[in-house]
This record gives C-alpha cells, sequence and structure tokens, in this order.
C-alpha cells in the first residue's frame, strides 16, 4: 500500500515535471520558429500553403484602418511574393494606445507597423522619436505627395518624421433637406453652405432662424460639444503656443468657440444628445436633429443609423470653416525585426494609389493630396447624400484647412472640454462660464503629473 | 523503478564472509539512501504541487502589488514608464486635497450602500421564499443565478438604453403614469441609482444562493418546535432563519462591499462612450473609475498607483471591521 502510494505520487510529480517541461519546449520552439527562416506554424500560415523563406510583417492597428477590407495586403503581398501580413486590431484608441506606449517603452510585443491617431501623434512626436524609424527618409516615401499640414503634425523639431499619414477627416455639414424646407430655409448644398460661410458665429443665427419654424421635437444641431469640436477643428492655434506652452484657458479663439458652442445650447438649438452613444443613434433614426458637423468617416455612420428612410433626405454643405476630425498614422517601430520590410510597406500602404482605393472602398480620406487629382476621389459622389459631390467638398475643406499647432495633451484637453465642461452646458443646464469653470477644474487636475 | 528485488547475495561457490560482509553494508547503504530520498520526497514534493499557484501568485498577485506601491512613490508616466522620479509620499498627501479623489469616494460609498443593502434584503427574502417546498424550485434557483451569469458589459449596455432619456423604457413606463421624463445620466442621485440597479440586477440571485444553502442547513426541530409554540412563519424567519444565518450574511455582507469598493464596469459603460469621467460632473464616478482615468487616461501611473494603494488600504479597513464584528458576534453568541 505505501509503496504504491509512493510510487503513484511520483508518477504526479513525473507527469507534472513533464507537463511542465513540454510546456516550456514548446514555448521555446514556437518562438523560434516564428521569424525569417519561417517552419510553417499554425499561425504564420496564414493563407494555408508554405510560408517558406518569407518575411512576415505584423500591423498593430487601432478601429478601422481598412487595409484588410479593401484587399490592400492580398495585392502587396501579390506584388512581393516573400512577404506574408497579419494585422491584429483593437476596436478602441484607449485601449489600444495605453499599451502601445508601455510596448515602446519596454521595446517588446511591438507589431512592425503601428497605427497612431492624431490626437496622440504629438506625444508620440515628441516622446518616442527615439523609438522610431525616420519615415521621412524611408525609400518609396514622398512628402511631397502629403498634404504640408499632415506631414508637419508627425515631424519632430530636429526633422525626423517618425509617421506616415493615412486618412484625414476634412469636415462637411450634414444636414436634413426636408426639415430645411419645412422650416423655410434653402434646401441646395451651395445655397445652404453660403448661408453659414466664413463665420460659425453665422452658423449659430441660421441655427435660430430655423429653430423658430422647425417642427417640433427637431433640434438644429445634436449637440453643443460636436458644435464645439468641429470649431476647434479648424482653429489654427488652440491649447498650445509654438514653444509647446499650455495656453487653452488665455487663448481668445478657444474661448471663442466655447462662447459661440454654449450659445447652442442657451438657445435651445441643441437636441442634448451626446456623440456616439445609443441615444445619439437613435436620434437619428428618429429625426431628432437637422445638422451635424461630419468627416467623410462618419457619412457610412449616419446612412447605418439612418436606416433607407433618410436614403435622398441627408446632404452635405461645406462647414463655415475647414475643420478636421480624426486620422492616423503609420509608424515603424526601431525594434522591429523586419524594420526596412516594414518600411517600405508603410510607404506603399500610404502613397496616392493605396489612399484613393482605400477612400472608394472604405469611405477614409486621404491624406495625400496627390491623391485628389485621381477622378476616384476628387469626382467622388455619394448616393444616400442626394449625390453629394463628397470628393470636391472634401479636397477643398482639406486644402484650405490651416496648420494647427498641435501639443501632446490635446486630447485630454478637448475631451474635457467638451464631456465636461461643454455637456453640463448642453444636458444639465450650468451656465455658460461654470461650465467653463468645471473643465478648467478637470484639465487642471488631468495635467497635473 | 523495478528494481526492488533485494540483491540476491552471490552464491558462488563459498562465499566469503568478507563479500558478505559487503553485500550487507552495500545494501544498508542502499536502504540509507531510498529511505532519505523517500523523506525528500515527502517533504519536498507537496511544494512541487502548490508551486505553480506560487509562481502565478508572484508573477501576478504580489510582485505586482509591490511594484504598485513603489510607483505609488514615484512621479512616473505612461509615456516614460521607466523614467521614474522619487517624490515620496507626495502621490498620496495630494489625494488629500483632490475634489475629484473624494468624490469619486464619496460616490463609491453611496453607491455601495444603495446597492449592498436593497440587494441583500431582497437576497435574503428570495431565499426565505425558495427555502420552502414548492413546484419547479430547480427551475427557480436556476433562474435567480441567470443575471450572474450574464456579462457586465452585455447588461450594462442593455441597462443604459432602458435608462435612456428620450427613447428609454423606463420613462416610457414613467409616462404612462404621468411621471416626467427623467435624465437618469445626468442627475447625480437619479445615476448612481441607476448604476445599483445593475449591480442589485446581477448580484442578488447569487446572493440568495448562498443564504438558500445556508438555510437548509438549519435543523427542522428548530422550525417544529417554533410552530408548536405558535410562532407564524413572519416570526420564525425573524427568531429562528435570521439568527442561524448571521455568519452567512456577515460573509455576504463582507464580499460585497468589496464588491462595490472595486465598482468599475458599470460605471465606466453606463457613460456611453465618453470614458472614464463618470458623467459630465463626475457624478458616478467610483474610485476604480477616478484610477483607471489616472493611469490609462491621464497616463499618470504614479498617481494611479497611489489611488490603487489607498483603496487597497480601504479594503484592509474593512477587513479588519469585520473581523471585529465577527468576533463579537461570536462572543455574543
Amino acid at each position: 500500500m505505501r509503496t504504491r502510494t509512493r510510487s503513484s505520487r511520483r508518477a504526479v510529480v513525473l507527469m507534472a515535471v513533464a507537463a511542465l517541461a513540454a510546456g516550456a519546449l514548446s514555448g521555446c520552439s514556437k518562438d523560434s520558429e516564428e521569424p525569417s527562416d519561417g517552419a510553417t506554424s499554425a499561425s504564420s500560415s496564414g493563407g494555408g500553403g508554405s510560408d517558406k523563406g518569407k518575411t512576415t510583417l505584423t500591423m498593430g492597428l487601432f478601429g478601422a484602418f481598412g487595409y484588410q477590407e479593401a484587399g490592400l495586403y492580398d495585392e502587396y503581398m501579390a506584388l512581393n511574393p516573400n512577404i506574408v501580413i497579419k494585422q491584429t486590431t483593437i476596436e478602441r484608441n484607449e485601449n489600444y494606445y495605453p499599451p502601445l506606449l508601455t510596448h515602446l517603452g519596454t521595446g517588446s510585443g511591438l507589431a512592425d507597423i503601428q497605427g497612431v491617431e492624431i490626437s496622440n501623434i504629438n506625444e508620440v512626436t515628441n516622446t518616442q522619436a527615439d523609438k522610431l524609424m525616420d519615415l521621412g527618409k524611408a525609400p518609396g516615401v514622398e512628402k511631397d505627395s502629403f498634404l504640408p499640414w499632415k506631414w508637419g503634425q508627425a515631424t519632430n523639431a530636429a526633422g525626423k518624421t517618425i509617421g506616415l499619414g493615412t486618412d484625414i477627416g476634412p469636415q462637411g455639414i450634414c444636414y436634413r433637406k426636408d426639415l430645411f424646407a419645412k422650416a423655410g430655409l434653402p434646401t441646395d448644398r451651395e445655397a445652404v453652405g453660403k448661408l453659414w460661410a466664413g463665420d460659425w458665429q453665422k452658423y449659430l443665427e441660421v441655427g435660430k432662424r430655423f429653430q423658430a419654424k422647425a417642427p417640433s421635437g427637431v433640434s438644429f444641431v445634436d449637440a453643443a460639444g460636436g458644435v464645439l469640436n468641429a470649431i476647434l477643428g479648424g482653429s489654427p492655434d488652440r491649447f498650445y503656443d509654438k514653444n509647446g506652452k499650455i495656453i487653452y484657458k488665455t487663448n481668445p479663439g478657444v474661448r471663442a468657440a466655447w462662447d459661440t458652442a454654449a450659445g447652442f445650447a442657451e438657445a435651445k438649438l441643441s437636441a442634448r444628445l451626446q456623440q456616439f452613444t445609443p441615444s445619439w443613434d437613435q436620434g437619428y433614426a428618429n429625426s431628432k436633429f437637422a445638422t451635424v458637423a461630419c468627416p467623410p468617416w462618419m457619412l457610412g455612420y449616419i446612412q447605418d443609423k439612418a436606416g433607407a428612410a433618410g436614403k435622398g433626405k441627408w446632404d452635405v454643405a461645406a462647414t463655415p470653416k475647414p475643420s478636421n476630425w480624426g486620422g492616423a498614422f503609420l509608424t515603424v517601430p526601431e525594434a522591429g525585426k523586419n524594420k526596412d520590410e516594414a518600411a517600405k510597406l508603410a510607404a506603399w500602404l500610404t502613397a496616392p494609389e493605396q489612399q484613393a482605393t482605400l477612400f472608394t472602398k472604405r469611405a477614409s480620406f486621404p491624406s495625400s493630396q496627390a491623391a485628389y487629382a485621381l477622378p476616384a476621389v476628387g469626382e467622388a459622389k455619394h448616393e444616400y447624400f442626394d449625390n453629394a459631390p463628397i470628393g470636391q467638398i472634401f479636397v477643398k475643406a482639406a486644402k484650405d484647412m490651416p496648420i494647427q499647432t498641435l501639443g501632446p495633451k490635446d486630447l485630454i484637453i478637448q475631451q474635457n472640454l467638451s464631456d465636461v465642461g461643454m455637456l453640463q452646458v448642453d444636458q444639465k443646464g450650468t451656465s455658460s462660464k461654470d461650465g467653463w469653470n468645471a473643465a478648467v477644474k478637470a484639465i487642471d487636475n488631468a495635467l497635473d503629473q | 523503478m523495478a528494481t526492488d528485488a533485494p540483491a540476491a547475495p552471490s552464491e558462488k561457490e563459498g562465499a566469503a564472509p568478507a563479500t558478505d560482509q559487503d553485500a550487507i553494508l552495500r545494501e544498508e547503504r542502499r536502504r540509507e539512501r531510498r529511505s532519505r530520498w523517500y523523506r525528500r520526497d515527502v517533504r519536498w514534493s507537496p511544494y512541487a504541487l502548490i508551486a505553480p499557484f506560487f509562481v502565478f501568485f508572484l508573477a501576478f498577485g504580489l510582485f505586482p502589488l509591490l511594484y504598485t506601491g513603489w510607483a505609488s512613490l514615484h512621479r512616473v508616466e505612461l509615456t516614460a514608464p521607466t523614467d521614474m522620479e522619487w517624490v515620496g509620499l507626495r502621490n498620496f498627501s495630494r489625494l488629500l486635497s483632490d475634489d475629484f479623489f473624494w468624490n469619486a469616494l464619496r460616490n463609491t460609498l453611496t453607491i455601495g450602500v444603495i446597492s449592498t443593502v436593497p440587494q441583500l434584503l431582497m437576497a435574503l427574502a428570495i431565499a426565505h421564499m425558495l427555502n420552502y417546498r414548492l413546484r419547479g424550485s430547480m427551475f427557480f434557483r436556476v433562474a435567480v443565478l441567470t443575471p450572474y451569469a450574464t456579462s457586465v458589459a452585455a447588461a450594462t449596455l442593455v441597462f443604459v438604453l432602458l435608462f435612456g432619456r428620450d427613447y428609454g423604457m423606463i420613462n416610457w413606463a414613467l409616462n404612462m403614469v404621468g411621471i416626467d421624463p427623467v435624465d437618469w445620466q445626468n442627475g447625480t442621485w437619479t445615476s448612481q441609482f441607476a448604476v445599483s440597479t445593475i449591480v442589485i440586477w446581477r448580484w442578488t440571485g447569487y446572493n440568495a444562493l448562498i443564504y438558500l444553502a445556508a438555510m437548509q442547513s438549519i435543523p427542522d426541530d428548530l422550525y417544529e418546535s417554533a410552530a408548536l409554540d405558535g410562532a407564524s412563519r413572519w416570526q420564525q424567519f425573524l427568531h429562528v432563519t435570521v439568527p442561524s444565518l448571521r455568519p452567512t450574511i456577515l460573509f455576504t455582507v463582507v464580499v460585497s462591499t468589496i464588491g462595490a469598493t472595486q465598482l468599475f464596469g458599470e460605471p465606466l459603460l453606463f457613460n456611453g462612450s465618453a470614458g472614464a469621467n463618470g458623467g459630465s460632473d463626475h457624478q458616478f464616478q467610483t474610485l476604480g473609475l477616478y484610477l483607471y482615468e489616472q493611469g490609462w487616461v491621464n497616463l499618470h501611473l504614479g498617481r494611479a498607483s497611489a489611488i490603487a494603494w489607498t483603496m487597497f488600504l480601504i479594503l484592509l479597513l474593512i477587513g479588519a471591521v469585520n473581523w471585529l464584528v465577527s468576533r463579537r458576534l461570536r462572543k455574543s453568541s
């Protein structure tokens, strides 16, 4: 009895040790067979064939860049038979960005190409430049094909360009023609654009005219915070001065944007919705509001949420002043194993032709000004929005966009301005002054290290 | 090892006494070795068996705890996590004058109370009802546990729709009985009430099952003699059930309190896409959310670590209070 328990116990120990050892060994072997000399492993044989002698490039992205869906990886792999592209993507940037920073800090866990959102690009350019390749000098990259302001956003003071621009978000105003007609306003997109051309304050005045005769339950805009973001998205100087000093509190431009946006809440022109919440979606479906500032990537969203009933009722006009919302960059970490191949891929993906493809298939607007000359971009129309010439509208907005002074904490400042301060004014009826003070208090706390 | 048979003494012609001696010695040494190995086996094998747990605990439990403590004494940003500047207890002392921290602590407390108290009372009532013989009791027992099996995210997203200001079902129902729609998300109490309902919905059944299990171990004769003495069911519940459940109730109170202190997913998702600020006025920002906002939105690892450690100390305090109370209870009974 005794010997039996002993030997069976020993057997268990042996099995446990064996299992651990096997686990460790298989872990090792998996690691070592991953890169260049590529024995076919389950994980790296994406296409099912043998990947002998192929280089696997990994893309770490957030949200929907759409490269895979637009077929660009397949096209590149067909052009470069020695390359296999794999992509991992995290839905939300706030879950993607902090791990990216820790990975850059430790130099591990990085993909060969990493996407960076526009609201983080200044922080990355200023704090992580030594960990990222200078793509300005990479083969196949043509500086002049990019919009100058987009190129400048990823270039640091020393002239090192760490990111190549993908899409941008030049804005228009999406508006409901049927509701405009009921309120006695013009419906033609040219005429509508002229109503408020040149000044966001005029947009407010048109809103008051609209609201006076609007059908009951319909507001002029979705949210005062949305207006604030749209105005700030086109302001040349905002939260930082040229020397990197935080000036949002005293900058008259920011305060003027705040006052205009708060005007929408005070004059009750807002449907008091928060963007990208379920009730905002319901607002589209139930025709709660008549206008919304919309970058190209939002058109598909509106189409989804407003549904078939909204077809032909929505249209796109120009914004009072050019404004940009969103966009991203591709970077190549220095710690990557296949840096040079990765840089080539990044250059190819951001080249004019590929940006045009992405626009046609996924409505990501090119940051490559060379792409605007292509008919697929410049002459694009959107059927759902009554065949609005969106190519023409957005190209004009993109070209007229002023060069903005960005700072590392733009995202936090803007978020607190709209989601704390302006949201209080809009939804709780807080006075404009108290809302501003609440935002300032939250920002000061957030920026204090 | 199958060489258990004793080594046969060599049976060659007339074994010399010397070789005999040798064999015995060898045998003894072998036995000695084996028993030493056996002793070692008995002594160390259990450690080998529990080692995996401790390795994981060290890597994912103790190390992060200590490292968080170390980080809380530094100024360190997520943009440069290796770049640490010693600041002593400054991260902790600044919490004392940090309005957002106190607001979060207050919210955690109020949401904790308005979710834990009704939740446990309801759980007790449900368990009491399930404890009677009733048809399909198994069905009801499973049914009360189903909310617990739902993911926080899924449940919260549905509740966000129910509590919607313009098209929410709750406001629609209120409207039917002539009450004006309530802006659930923006009011301090309304938003905290809404968050609490998600917690209550999810955890009531879980606690009810714990109570039920404890109730079933109460001997029947207690009830029988109580019934003989003319006690009503309500009196039986008050004077038999509740006193017998005392340790169980204490256990659920502690577990729920810990859960309430760490409340995170529900208030985060109740805020739509707006992130970790817990509403425009931070009206339902809990300690967990504030920690997340400092660390992963504002990227201040040092400050976030200090909040994490403060939460840890609060939990230790709760544990100590619980220990004192349970000791008092044991003495009195």
